[in-house]
């Protein structure tokens, strides 16, 4: 009796700490997300003429992309496909290598413009090629939800 | 007796005559057309380039093995709760793509939802939105694809669910949903308003993916441009209509950032099917892109599903 019931307590804590650690990493995913998108709008208000150039904060937009993406990919694990609002698509599962390829494909793009932009000239004519990654990722992995 | 049975017979068989008719384009076009099927001017392939891009036609119609944009043998496979199309060879080929048709052929063909042979087509293509062109703009559009060039190759036979597999369904289909009508200016609005009514409702045919679908597969009115679910599967696609829910809390200059760039106002951006509507959309004016928001920013707000964050 006494063992049944450790083992049925045993069976829930471990289910709660499956739950608890899928949710964490679609939290942090989401975390990710918006940090980059806060890493985007200054980025992009440059492109339009909106705020003047500013070296420094670009090159501090494409390190934080390349912080952020890393840490990104290694936050799939197979228990964290649903819930908590993801909207990861079931294909980053199906071809995880393909995602990874696709994150890594991002970063070199970032660290080579990084290296490229000296000035407003190589600002404009580098960070669309960075920034196209946002929309090619968005288009074959993610899948929005209404929640 | 026997007079009762022929005369039950010859009704039944009037009855069927009658509704093979009415299944056929002919009824369609007496009845929902508005006759407007020829051009008034000579053809101008660079507004037809325009029409390309804002209606997304290589977006479907795309060679699977060509990057190329425009490259638009066809074949992609589109999967739906009806089953699988696989959109056609639009290239000029004169074998396998639209290389012999006649101007008419393809203004039927847009504004009718009616091919060369007579039969026609699924609104997955999406006619119930280009109906609404004018014949001199369909006339273009058809001199700017001549220009492109001609691929080889035909793609496979849609391979849908019955009933939706009964082709001849579709003539009463259009009856019973669709009229045939050039969207008019509307005198007391803007110019910029009625350009971006024309894209929206017309060429771009956004409602066809942002609003939710009767079983039947047509539009429900009452909530057109409203967002639902996703045709393809898995997915959401959002509300349009300046709701809480939808664009409400957009300006006009976010509406037409996103069409140019893909960036949300919060920089998020946007994926799945949009990002690809997006490469199209980049290729218009921002002049067009303006007006796209504001016809969007004009129209009721209707509640729909909300979207994540």
């Amino acid at each position: 009796m006494i063992l049944r019931r450790f083992v049925l307590a045993f069976s829930l804590s471990a289910l709660a700490t499956v739950a608890i650690a899928s949710t964490a990493n679609i939290g942090e995913r989401q975390q990710i997300m918006k940090s980059n998108g806060g890493a985007t709008k200054p980025v992009v208000a440059m492109l339009k003429g909106e705020a003047p150039f500013d070296l420094a904060v670009v090159q501090k937009s494409l390190a934080n992309y390349q912080d952020n993406i890393g840490k990104f990919v290694t936050l799939f694990p197979d228990d964290s496909k649903s819930g908590e609002k993801t909207s990861a698509s079931p294909k980053i599962w199906e071809d995880m290598a393909g995602f990874k390829a696709a994150a890594d494909k991002f970063a070199a793009d970032a660290k080579m413009a990084s290296t490229a932009i000296t000035d407003e000239a190589s600002f404009k004519s580098n960070m669309p090629n960075v920034l196209k990654n946002c929309g090619s990722c968005h288009e074959a992995w993610r899948v929005k939800d209404p929640q | 007796m026997g007079r009762l049975i022929r005369s039950l017979v010859a009704a039944i068989a009037l009855a069927a005559l009658g509704a093979y008719w009415l299944a056929t384009f002919d009824a369609y076009t007496v009845f929902r057309g508005d006759g407007r099927l020829t051009a008034s001017r000579p053809p101008n392939a660079a507004n037809g380039k325009v029409l390309f891009a804002a209606g997304g036609c290589f977006s479907c119609h795309a060679s699977p093995s060509s990057p190329d944009r425009l490259h638009i043998g066809g074949g992609q496979p589109l999967k739906t709760p009806f089953g699988v199309f696989y959109p056609p060879n639009i290239s000029p080929d004169p074998v396998d793509g639209i290389g012999r048709w006649t101007v008419l052929q393809f203004i039927r063909a847009l504004r009718e939802g009616t091919a060369p042979d007579g039969h026609s087509y699924y609104p997955a293509f999406p006619y119930p939105s280009y109906r609404h062109l004018t014949p001199e703009d369909a006339a273009d559009l058809f001199a700017y694809i001549k220009t492109l060039p001609p691929l080889s190759g035909r793609t496979p036979e849609h391979a849908l669910f019955f009933p939706y597999s009964v082709r001849q369904g579709l003539g009463l289909w259009k009856l019973a949903f669709l009229d045939a009508r050039v969207i008019e200016n509307d005198l007391t609005r803007p110019p910029e308003w009625n350009r971006g009514h024309y894209l929206v409702e017309g060429i771009g045919h956004c409602a066809e993916c942002h609003s939710p679908r009767s079983l039947a597969g047509a539009v429900i009115a009452e909530k057109r441009l409203a967002g639902g679910p996703a045709v393809e599967g898995k997915g959401f696609v959002p509300n349009l209509t300046p709701d809480r829910t939808g664009l409400g809390e957009w300006s006009e200059a976010e509406i037409a950032s996103v069409l140019r760039d893909g960036f949300t106002p919060d920089f998020d951006s946007v994926g799945g099917a949009m990002a690809d509507v997006v490469r199209n959309t980049a290729q218009l004016s921002d002049a067009d892109r303006m007006a796209i928001a504001i016809y969007l920013k004009s129209l009721p707000p209707i509640a729909g599903q909300s979207r994540s964050k």
